[in-house]
């Protein structure tokens, strides 16, 4: 816990840090006028499709687009090869800092093999979306069908064919972390358990799907994109390298963006070739990902099995804990970011909360005829505490304790810190305890036990789960992606002006998809400042009106854009200060700025308005002594030192009833706790809670993107890929302990994705507790009823 | 437009008489965003699941994307910025800024059009009875809570009901 | 995904959409709702070359009933159905049914002839018409016919009405005042397709069913009146006997199918207990009425 006897401008009677405030473009939302990338219409503009591949794995031999070259309204189609001829460099999906992994290179259309059912192939460009699916319907493709690796548990087999020779066989990636001795501790244990599970492949489901509009300007050679990405400015870096433009003379906009979950940080090939196609014709190109398509391009993730064992003292302490992880990527290694990352968070943070000294992960990540993987919300969590949580419940039965004791005992103490993790990484600020303690009164905890024992004689299974958790948030440059050597930044960076009205402009490099990051930073600047928020707006998402940042990702905006924007917003308010000062020829020292308005510190008389300032600095600057120019601006740019992530912490509480007969699940009630430092806006940020706990939800549920062995997608379409809707899903109880990180002034870390982490963990600990008393137990997500029932031995 | 099949149709948009002529096969989402502008209609599946696309047609919530623009020819359509300029739903909006139902904004659209034929039947629903009702309408971003206490408050305020 | 093109007419009378089946047949679709032809557009899983939209037909509308028998036109709206007194009061089952039929915006389009013509395996309408022994009227350049359910669900997505056939209206005769119905659906979510369904119509004195009539469906590949399950129940005491007796014989009676929702394993169970339970409510059912 951090000493608080010192005041901050945040602890100030008119700081707008804790306080909730509706976001600035929720009016427009609800009035149908959001602005997304498919409502950009442009002159001439022109629309891509895209002929993909049926096979998981073929050869490409001739490619005929005579037919379709003629068919109405086309003007362009283009093949792969004609694609990486436009190209600078091809993509390569690996990060120094994953030691040995190895990746193929990939071009944005395939070239002479297809290796996933719907690589693009041939792109078709025409006046309209419908006639240029109409043309490529009249592309010919001579195909010839190449071996398929479907499954991970034998990609690595001998007989197996390397789906890329190059690279030997279909290994991407292993790592192996190890602390203490766990060998001696297994051989000394009380209780060892030991379980093996899986966990299906799925995929972001943003409602909104992939968009992109590229125009270039032959004129000024100027290429503008407008599109969904998370991180306008790592699309502008990695589409110019790409295509050799010079990086300068590339502007991305992300207008409002409808949904994005980490699928929407990736490079994806399609959006690139409707980019080159933009520059080769001369005229806007728009492509919009459909929902088919967005099912076989946009990034899977979360395919594993994973096999736990943990080492129990008789009275429940953890002695240590093992994994082995088998992780399924796709066919290449998903270009900036990897496909490896999300198998080294399950090694990072499994057991994470926990205190045993003694700990050996291990991954695998094998390359599949599948289409790529890589980071999607929470990476890597939801399976590393599932894992745990079932782990640590199955201990607390063989010691005879109830769940919550058994945490109680192994959670790190909340006056520990600094310390490492059982994983080895360093920690601190965080509140296990307090969080346990305080989700124990919010759900009641000794009332739903003692009410389960009584509905369990009627014949009523309920089931109440728990899922203690840590959560990486915030990385910093000595993590992955600094020393990884990708292109993708994690610092970020805020420039904040006065304008000649007093008004404020705030640009900053993160971005906005609706979870409230602009209206955040205005309230850390209105506060930083002394101004009221609607007097500061936040510019977000044009790397030509922003510094170049990260974007949103990892759950940093608040914790690092946050910091940039609230140190900046501090070095303009001194820069205002200095200027009243030489106006009022008074210390700057003795002044404040309360409520927008230059005042006394010492009495709160006013002194002069910001508009006055911004009014003299801007057009009457000789009203200020000769000495003194103004500057009327701050930039500043936060980055993490030494630590690779902020970790929060916190646990879930579940309430299911399980039908026993049908193996259907009805979740009743969902209560969360976490510690996600100082809460700037208490409304956005348990909104952020819930809607990724639902999101969590749909994996252990319901989502599976199904495959058969030729590695052909079976279910894509909405229909067949189950997502949560509103009928089934449970109210969700928020609360937070809030330790400020001393990482940064502001003291904030991120929250995007903790109800993403562990809400499939919290789910499947409260199904077993409801499956206990006839001894079945599950150990696969989604928990279908088959799996249920199989589990009850009724079928 | 080289020998693909079109028909003139005369329809009511948001109280606006309009006629164009339209190719047969396109849909009437994308009619409206396309060739009137009326962008606040989305799309996000084509096939009838999500319900980005709902508008109202006749006086009913329907799902856009399943629809011919020509099947609109003397209809009436309501979109959400109709929807919107009437004040009809004025409270619900209100209620849905400050309860923050909505982030993304992508589903929005889609879930008033269609709690309003709920609250336009000025008739109590229980919370669970207000799940059903929206069991249509996707939405990724906001779990549905904050959209049912909405949607709950709306209603009891309507009909007099003990607020929120 | 944008549909394909096609030829598009607007009928303006039942005769010309007939002449038109007849010139094109296979090669033709009926737009009634859309609720299930657009998505098919939509995605290019169907490419018809033309498109005969019947919206118009005045003649196929409408709900009503005369001389114990509801008309159910082909073109009503499931929203029309749902709100419909006449369904109320006459067809319960149908009544209860309506609620788990997709989603609101759906059922404001959707139509109850283009549900049963479609005949999806999980759809609820048809296993509700076999239930009720409902008569379809279809009409033809070549006439008018009326094929008894029993005879019109043939496989999957097979139906008795041919390619030229234009479904105008169902025919159900009223339930009987001392007749029981009961309609159970288990889905993943509110308003998805069925994996397992029952649509009952029991007569039951006491604790004894007289006589049942159970229609199974969402686990076959078309609706199922299990004509051995209703043997086994024929005039016996519901209880564990009846329940045992009632589940050997559905083994015979079904024949599930294993897709993407589970295996045929998991639907027959599922169907079992389906059946206990509609069977439980249809004898608590008779005791309050």
């Amino acid at each position: 816990m951090s000493d608080k006897t010192t005041l901050t401008p945040l602890d100030r009677p008119n700081s707008y840090v804790g306080r909730t405030l509706s976001r600035t473009s929720a009016k427009r939302a609800v009035a149908g006028r959001g602005h997304y990338t498919d409502d950009v219409i442009l002159p001439r503009m022109v629309h891509s499709a895209f002929v993909r591949s049926p096979y998981a794995h073929a050869r490409i031999g001739s490619i005929d687009v005579a037919a379709a070259k003629r068919a109405p309204g086309v003007v362009l189609a283009m093949t792969g090869a004609e694609l990486k001829d436009m190209c600078a460099m091809s993509w390569h999906g690996v990060l120094a800092c994953f030691e040995g992994m190895k990746a193929a290179h990939q071009y944005p259309m395939a070239v002479d093999r297809a290796c996933w059912q719907g690589e693009p192939v041939v792109m078709v460009v025409a006046d309209t979306r419908a006639r240029a699916e109409d043309a490529c319907e009249l592309v010919a493709i001579e195909w010839e069908e190449l071996p398929v690796v479907a499954e991970k548990t034998t990609a690595l087999d001998p007989a197996t064919p390397a789906i890329h020779p190059e690279l030997g066989d279909n290994l991407a990636f292993r790592k192996t972390i190890e602390r203490g001795d766990v060998d001696a501790a297994f051989r000394a244990a009380d209780f060892v358990i030991e379980e093996t599970f899986e966990f299906g492949r799925h995929t972001a489901v943003t409602l909104e799907p992939r968009a992109l509009v590229a125009e270039y300007d032959r004129g000024t050679e100027r290429l503008t994109i407008t599109t969904s990405s998370q991180v306008p400015h790592m699309i502008m870096t990695v589409f110019a390298r790409t295509l050799g433009l010079p990086e300068h003379n590339v502007r991305v906009i992300a207008p409002d963006v409808g949904g994005a979950f980490g699928m929407k940080i990736h490079s994806y090939g399609d959006e690139l070739a409707t980019t080159a196609a933009a520059i080769k014709l001369g005229r806007p190109v728009k492509f919009i990902a459909d929902r088919l398509e967005s099912f076989v391009t946009d990034i899977h993730a979360r395919e594993h099995r994973i096999t736990g064992k943990m080492a129990v003292s008789r009275t429940g302490e953890i002695q240590a804990l093992e994994i082995d992880d088998l992780s399924a990527a796709g066919a290449y290694s998903q270009y900036p970011r990897t496909s490896v990352f999300e198998a080294n968070q399950v090694l990072t943070i499994t057991g994470g909360p926990y205190k045993h000294q003694n700990y050996r992960g291990r991954t695998t990540v094998v390359y599949l005829n599948k289409v790529p993987t890589s980071q999607y919300r929470a990476v890597g969590h939801p399976i590393g505490i599932s894992v745990a949580e079932h782990l640590i419940d199955r201990a607390a039965e063989l010691a005879g304790i109830d769940p919550v004791d058994i945490r109680r005992m192994n959670v790190m103490e909340d006056d520990s810190y600094p310390r490492l993790t059982s994983t080895g990484l360093k920690a601190q600020d965080m509140s296990h305890q307090a969080c346990i303690e305080k989700l124990m009164k919010a759900m009641d905890y000794g009332a739903l036990r003692a009410e389960q024992e009584s509905l369990r004689r009627k014949g009523i299974w309920r089931g109440i789960g728990l899922a203690t958790f840590i959560k990486g948030t915030a990385p910093g440059p000595h993590g992955f992606y600094g020393l990884g050597g990708a292109p993708i930044a994690s610092q970020d960076a805020c420039v904040i002006r006065l304008e000649p009205s007093g008004g404020i402009i705030c640009a900053v490099g993160v971005t906005d998809q609706g979870q409230g990051v602009d209206t955040v930073m205005g309230q850390i600047a209105a506060t930083a400042l002394g101004v009221p928020p609607d007097q500061v707006r936040v510019i977000e998402g044009d790397t030509d009106a922003t510094p170049y940042g990260g974007g949103t990702y990892a759950s940093r905006a608040t914790a690092i854009g946050g910091e940039a924007t609230y140190q900046a917003a501090r070095a303009l308010r001194s820069e205002i200060l200095r200027l009243a000062g030489a106006l009022l020829q008074a210390d700057p020292s003795t002044l404040d700025i309360v409520d927008g308005k230059v005042v006394d510190a010492a009495n709160g008389t006013f002194r002069i308005s910001l508009a006055e300032i911004g009014r003299i600095g801007h057009f009457q600057v000789a009203e200020l002594p000769d000495d003194v120019q103004p500057v009327l601006s701050a930039t500043r740019r936060f980055r993490l030192l030494e630590k690779p992530y902020i970790f929060t912490n916190g646990i879930h509480g579940a309430h299911v009833e399980v039908d026993v007969d049908t193996g259907f699940i009805r979740h009743l009630r969902h209560w969360v706790v976490e510690d996600c430092g100082r809460v700037v806006n208490p409304l956005l940020a348990d909104e952020q809670v819930r809607g990724g706990c639902v999101q969590g939800l749909g994996g252990a549920l319901y989502e599976h993107c199904v495959y058969d062995d030729t590695a052909q997608l079976q279910n894509g379409t909405l229909a067949d890929y189950l997502v949560p809707m509103a009928a089934e899903m449970p109210d969700i109880a928020v609360d937070h302990v809030q330790t400020p990180t001393q990482e940064t002034e502001l003291g904030a870390k991120g929250v995007g994705e903790s109800g993403t982490g562990a809400a499939p963990a919290v789910l499947m600990c409260a199904v077993n507790d409801a499956l206990r008393p006839f001894g079945a137990r599950v150990t696969r997500q989604p928990m279908t009823p088959e799996i249920i029932l199989t589990a009850l031995g009724k079928i | 437009m080289n020998d693909e099949e079109t028909l003139q149709i005369a329809l009511t948009v948001n109280g606006e008489r309009v006629t164009r002529t339209v190719t047969v096969r396109q849909h009437l989402v994308d009619f409206l965003r396309n060739e009137l502008g009326l962008t606040g209609s989305h799309l996000g599946c084509e096939h009838g699941i999500c319900g980005a696309c709902s508008v109202r047609v006749d006086g009913a919530v329907v799902r856009g994307c399943l629809m011919l623009a020509v099947q609109a020819d003397g209809s009436e359509v309501i979109t959400i910025e109709g929807l919107s300029d009437s004040g009809e739903i004025a409270d619900l909006q209100e209620r849905f800024v400050e309860r923050n139902a909505m982030q993304c904004g992508y589903c929005t659209p889609g879930m008033l059009l269609t709690a309003a034929e709920l609250l336009a039947k000025g008739k109590p629903a229980t919370r669970e009875e207000i799940r059903t009702f929206l069991s249509g309408n996707f939405c990724r971003c906001t779990g549905y809570h904050a959209i049912v206490d909405a949607v709950e408050s709306t209603l009891n305020r309507r009909i007099g009901g003990a607020g929120r | 995904m944008k549909a394909p093109r096609f030829q598009y007419v607007r009928a303006e009378s039942v005769e010309q959409a007939l002449d038109l089946l007849n010139r094109h047949g296979e090669e033709a679709r009926i737009l009634a709702g859309g609720q299930s032809l657009m998505p098919t557009l939509n995605m290019r899983l169907s490419q018809p070359a033309i498109l005969i939209d019947i919206n118009r037909l005045q003649a196929l509308r409408g709900i009503s009933v005369a001389d114990g028998t509801v008309r159910i036109g082909a073109l009503a709206r499931h929203a029309e159905v749902m709100e419909s007194p006449v369904i109320a009061r006459h067809l319960p089952l149908i009544a209860e049914a309506m609620p788990h039929v997709a989603h609101v915006a759906v059922r404001n389009r959707g139509t109850f002839g283009g549900s049963v013509a479609l005949a999806d395996p999980a759809a609820e309408m048809p296993a509700c018409a076999l239930a009720l022994g409902a008569t379809f009227v279809v009409r033809s350049t070549r006439g008018r016919r009326a094929i008894a359910a029993d005879d019109y669900f043939k496989g999957l997505y097979e139906t008795a009405r041919a390619a030229d056939e234009l479904l105008v209206e169902t025919l159900i005769p009223a339930q009987a005042a001392d007749r029981i119905s009961v309609f159970m659906e288990l889905t993943r979510r509110h308003g998805d397709f069925a994996m397992a369904g029952l649509a009952c119509v029991a007569s039951v004195s006491g604790e004894v069913v007289n006589e049942a009539r159970l229609v199974y469906f969402g686990s076959e590949v078309r609706p199922i009146l299990a004509t051995r399950a209703m043997a086994a129940i024929r005039g016996k005491k519901w209880g564990d006997a009846a329940r045992e007796a009632v589940n050997a014989a559905l083994t015979d009676d079904l024949d599930p199918m294993t897709n993407l929702q589970g295996s045929a394993a998991m639907k027959l169970h599922l169907q079992r207990v389906l059946t206990g339970r509609a069977l439980d409510a249809a004898v608590a059912r008779a005791r309050t009425r």
